[in-house]
């Protein structure tokens, strides 16, 4: 069976033709482009405060220094730590790190000689709780059983992680916030300048009985096609850019960076930013038309 | 009727069209015959007076009331206003289109009228391509798709010749026969003879209502 042959969309303005055309394409590439850039951004941001808080919550560190002579030896109040530790309701585990462990720790620092037994090392503890510890109660009581002891429940440090990566969360909003009120503008200068190219046709569809609608439509149409066209563009440039930036990061071994690899779940997030870019465009076509074709009679 | 602070154009105009009549519209250039028509097809609001319109009162109208009554409004520009980039055949398409007709139904009802109009073959010529004439009948076909109940039309016979002006006033003729209102406005003395009609004859912006049997006058 032969199939009818393809209809091009007839427009009754000639829009295509306009010189606004290609720069709101190319402009909307860009602007996608730097909007799902941005949203990945806050994407892989999210990820790694969740792996802070997944790494850190839920977890304790306590720490014995070394005390001058006649005290207790370090290793005592270890020992009696843990026992405090291991008795205390909501705690799972409580393990001594070893020497060697906390010599790797400090070798950032202090170099290969850390691990120097003649230097003052503190002790530290790695305890993992699987329910609600009264810190409160629990440092008494550790510094009761083994002085010089002190707690880090991670509270303070995972607030700031949890502040920063907050404040980055905002930054990227407003960053895509800027791009769509930018969008905004150029659709409108757009469509101002279409109508203002057309405007006899305008006037003409209009004394023909075309309703604001059907010309608003018109406008529309147009608008999506080139935004859909420069939407598209701007996202599969997006991708190729992240996947190139996470390529050369793969060879980063630093821990702390966000893990930048697009998942499936990034992906169909990142291919919403054209779609809205193309539905803001359409209303913004309509309201710009709308509002212009008001001053006729 | 006034444009912004200007002087009155059209004072004291005061005439009822029956329904499916027939009439010219005479008078000098600047008399304001093309005032009187866009404010007949709803081009511009009068500056006081009232105008009513298949028996709607256009002052009760909001903006949002207009659109369907212009859809019955058939109207032939001094200038033809065809859409260069579009067919014949789209040109004429316009108000079908507006109207919201199926794109088969379109196609079809376009096609006659542009073969009644003696333009079949020019189906999918672009305005460019056609001859003043053709491009004034492919006017003319569009502004009676609709089977409007009130044809105008602006000097529609001034850029062709008399033979050609003749035969598009069959088709208003026509139109007319099929109940349309129609008002021509038009110079050419020989079709207004020829054509035995009332005539609606503007002199300084006043408007006198001639009767058919008067209209031999010089």
């Amino acid at each position: 069976m032969a199939l009818p042959p393809l209809r091009r969309k007839r427009f009754d303005l000639p829009l295509a033709k306009d010189p606004t055309s290609r720069f709101l394409t190319w402009l909307t590439a860009l602007m996608v482009y730097l909007a799902a850039l941005s949203l990945a951004g806050a994407l892989f941001v999210s990820d790694m405060a969740r792996r802070w808080d997944t790494g850190l919550a839920g977890g304790l560190t306590v720490q014995i220094v070394p005390l001058p002579a006649g005290s207790a030896t370090l290793n005592e109040r270890t020992e009696a730590a843990l026992t405090v530790l291991r008795s205390t309701p909501g705690v799972k585990s409580a393990t001594a790190l070893t020497t060697d462990d906390i010599g790797r720790l400090l070798e950032p620092w202090l170099g290969k000689e850390a691990a120097d037994p003649l230097l003052p090392m503190p002790r530290l503890i790695d305890v993992v709780t699987d329910g609600p510890v009264d810190t409160t109660a629990l440092t008494a009581r550790l510094k009761s059983a083994a002085p010089g002891a002190t707690m880090d429940d991670h509270a303070v440090w995972l607030a700031d992680l949890r502040r920063f990566a907050g404040a980055l969360h905002l930054a990227a909003l407003a960053v895509m916030a800027l791009i769509g009120g930018a969008g905004v503008m150029a659709v409108v200068f757009a469509v101002r300048a279409g109508l203002a190219i057309h405007k006899h046709v305008v006037e003409l569809l209009h004394l023909m009985g075309a309703t604001d609608r059907y010309v608003a439509r018109q406008f529309e149409s147009h608008v999506l096609s080139l935004t859909l066209r420069g939407g598209l563009g701007g996202l599969v440039l997006a991708v190729a850019t992240l996947a190139g930036i996470g390529h050369a990061a793969a060879g980063l071994k630093a821990s702390l960076l966000p893990t930048v690899t697009i998942n499936v779940w990034h992906l169909a997030l990142l291919a919403v930013v054209p779609v809205v870019a193309c539905l803001l465009a359409m209303v913004t076509a309509r309201w710009t038309v709308l509002r212009t074709l008001e001053s006729l009679p | 009727m006034r444009y912004g602070t200007g002087p009155e154009v059209l004072r004291d105009v005061s005439f009822t069209l029956p329904p499916g009549s027939f009439h010219f519209m005479t008078g000098a250039s600047g008399a304001g015959k093309s005032s009187l028509l866009k404010l007949m097809y709803l081009a511009l609001r009068p500056s006081r007076g009232l105008i009513t319109l298949f028996g709607r009162d256009m002052a009760r109208l909001t903006r949002a009331d207009l659109p369907e009554l212009r859809r019955q409004i058939g109207v032939v520009f001094q200038d033809f206003s065809l859409l260069d980039h579009l067919s014949a055949l789209d040109n004429v398409a316009l108000p079908l289109r507006m109207s919201g007709a199926g794109e088969a139904e379109v196609v079809e009802h376009c096609t006659e009228i542009l073969r009644w109009v003696g333009l079949g073959n020019h189906l999918n010529a672009l305005p460019s391509t056609l001859s003043g004439g053709q491009q004034q009948r492919v006017a003319i076909a569009r502004s009676v798709i609709n089977r409007p109940r009130l044809l105008l039309a602006d000097e529609p016979t001034g850029n062709v010749d008399d033979g050609i002006g003749m035969r598009l006033l069959y088709l208003f003729e026509e139109m007319h026969k099929l109940g349309a209102t129609v008002v021509i406005a038009t110079h050419n003395e020989a079709l207004i003879r020829r054509f035995n009609h009332p005539r609606l004859h503007l002199e300084n912006g006043r408007l006198h209502v001639m009767p058919a049997q008067s209209a031999h006058w010089a």
